[in-house]
């Protein structure tokens, strides 16, 4: 489609979002791979080789059940990739339906849906997290959901602010006298002209329930040991980091490269899909 | 029995102007009376914020009026429900002023003007890509750009575009809300001249609005001026023309740039200059007293600021001033 390689030139501009997509793309490649790409079982005790340091045998060392770190990490990054995708899945599904109803029918349906999110915006969300697992069973499951349905409020709002200006624009008032349905002007003409700001929000969002999983395996509320996550690495990192740097380095690596991949491809992509840009490009080109 | 027919139209828009305190009223149409017949072309005239676009979104029911009615084929429009909404929106299509915005940036050309001939059920499915380069030719437009999207075109062809899609239905009657404003001068003549192509291949009716006079003389049948939310004048193109009753209309009509040579005529419009001391038109949300248009005339006399002028016939026009 030619909107997608103008998109896809775009994007490819800026430098530092290339080498984000890459490196997204090569932690995908990894946690899809794992079982492939793992030296060893990321759960299989070895008590002769307790907190070795990097060697030949272990890259990257052990911890302090003589797990392979590396082989951890590569497991833990499927746990990241999950949580990642389907809380912001989760999120962005809450978030869209919340704004286009908002944004679109305006008055009292969007006062109302508007103090809604300002009051789950109002809860401290990390505590609420906290709070709901501590009453659920803290599983990878229950993790992503509830990441989810605290973190819509965001995609709310960005998509609310959209529709407000969009609903006044003249495409959709040509839509409308041409005799379009409401569902389909929602839907189908002022959507997908809101969603650059969503998928920009998306991808940081990635980024976050990366952040706030690791968070909650590392306090213990997470994934739970002995399936490796980067937050319980750190955990066992943090108890023996006067003697296994290397136990807290490299998880904390990993997490900060993702963290960081995401965040450049977000930007690039705020860039990429920003149609206003489009048009100062369009009258650059037009006075060359 | 005239096709469209706007009786005593008013919108008001509620203005806030502070926190807790009542808002204000801006009367951006304040009782207008039109009508258009079929095969014709009317003109509404006047300068910017004078309510000539909410007019055109009132008639095509993208805005509900605070009072009054548009009759569609004596059907009120702001009554329409269901199929006959749907052959309402069939039947009257809106053209507007800014190209740039009025096509869907995400959506091909082809999607854009296929969108009404799905709707409507006009053609066949398989008929359909047919029929949109078959309207695509009608505004001189080729097939080579059915894949591609609204940013890669310019002004001009963006309004052929708008055009092709609001042709798709065959309408009865198009709103041209300032088609030409937003382009280059070179480029006004041909869309203006397409449209008048259009009219006589299709018969259809025109309510084009303008802030120019120039550019409706030779399109349109009748002109209405339009001052501050009412009408001010209302009359035959040619008779408009000859001799503007309304101070407001002579105003107008001398104002625009002209390339005549300077001849006896001009120099009698030269004493008649809007009074700028007065400064720009004021705003809608206060309307002067009297006749709405005292504080900028120069003919203003006894009673023009405290008894509002009616629309009154004379010599076959609609005037309302009190110098008639």
């Amino acid at each position: 489609m030619r909107l997608l390689s103008i998109i896809g030139k775009r994007f490819s501009k800026n430098k530092l979002s290339v080498i984000g997509v890459v490196t997204v793309f090569l932690l995908i490649t990894v946690s899809l791979c794992a079982p492939l790409i793992a030296p060893y079982n990321p759960t299989a005790i070895d008590v002769h080789n307790v907190l070795s340091p990097p060697d030949k045998q272990h890259l990257i060392g052990t911890d302090e059940l003589g797990r392979d770190v590396l082989s951890r990490i590569i497991w833990g990054s499927r746990i990241s990739l999950k949580v990642g995708f389907v809380a912001v899945g989760i999120a962005i599904m809450i978030g869209i339906v919340i704004g286009s109803i908002a944004g679109f029918y305006g008055g009292k349906v969007d006062a109302l849906l508007m103090r809604f999110v300002d009051i789950m915006l109002a809860f401290p969300t990390f505590f609420l997290i906290l709070a709901v697992i501590a009453i659920l069973e803290p599983n990878i499951f229950t993790i992503m959901v509830v990441i989810g349905i605290t973190s819509w409020m965001d995609v709310a709002r960005l998509v609310r602010a959209e529709f407000l200006t969009l609903k006044e624009t003249d495409f959709v008032s040509a839509a409308k006298a041409v005799g379009v349905s409401d569902k389909r002007l929602m839907f189908r003409h002022i959507l997908p002209n809101a969603l650059s700001p969503v998928f920009v929000a998306a991808t940081f969002g990635v980024a976050g329930a990366i952040l706030i999983e690791s968070s909650l395996s590392f306090l213990g509320l997470g994934v739970q040991p002995p399936e490796p996550s980067w937050g319980n690495i750190l955990t066992s990192g943090k108890d023996n980091i006067e003697v296994a740097w290397w136990l807290s380095l490299y998880p904390g690596l990993a997490i900060l490269i993702t963290v960081l991949s995401y965040n450049l491809v977000g930007e690039g992509l705020r860039d990429a899909l920003d149609p206003r840009l489009w048009e100062a490009e369009r009258i650059v080109r037009s006075n060359e | 029995m005239a096709l469209l027919k706007v009786n005593s139209l008013k919108k008001y828009f509620p203005v806030k102007k502070g926190f807790m305190t009542a808002p204000a009223l801006l009367k951006a149409v304040d009782g207008i009376d039109l009508s258009l017949d079929e095969d014709r072309v009317f003109a509404l005239v006047g300068e910017s914020g004078c309510g000539k676009s909410t007019v055109a979104r009132l008639i095509v029911r993208l805005l509900p009026p605070t009072s009054g009615e548009v009759l569609f084929q004596g059907k009120n429009v702001f009554e329409l429900s269901g199929d006959n909404l749907k052959a309402f929106r069939k039947s009257v299509q809106i053209i507007f002023q800014d190209p740039f915005s009025s096509l869907n940036p995400r959506k091909s050309i082809l999607d854009t003007i296929a969108e009404p001939l799905k709707i409507h059920r006009i053609v066949e499915k398989i008929r359909i890509k047919d029929k949109v380069v078959e309207l695509l030719n009608k505004v001189g437009l080729g097939s080579d750009i059915l894949n591609r999207y609204p940013h890669e075109f310019s002004g001009g062809q963006r309004q052929r575009i708008c055009i092709a899609r609001s042709l798709a239905v065959s309408p009865k009657v198009i709103v041209a809300d300032e088609p030409l404003s937003a382009l280059d001068v070179s480029i006004q003549a041909q869309i203006l001249n397409l449209l008048q192509e259009l009219k006589r291949e299709y018969r259809i009716s025109f309510f084009f609005i303008s802030h120019a006079l120039k550019v409706v003389h030779y399109f349109s049948d009748s002109i209405g001026v339009m001052y501050l939310g009412k009408i001010v004048e209302h009359a035959k193109t040619e008779d408009l023309f000859r001799e503007p009753f309304h101070p407001y209309t002579e105003i107008l009509l001398s104002s625009a740039p002209t390339i005549i040579v300077q001849s006896d005529k001009d120099v009698r419009s030269r004493n008649l200059k809007l009074r700028t001391d007065m400064g720009e038109v004021p705003s809608p949300i206060d309307i002067p007293p009297g006749c709405p248009f005292h504080p900028r005339c120069p003919k203003k006399f006894e009673p023009c600021d405290n008894i509002i002028p009616e629309l009154k016939e004379t010599d076959g026009r609609l005037v309302s001033c009190h110098l008639f």
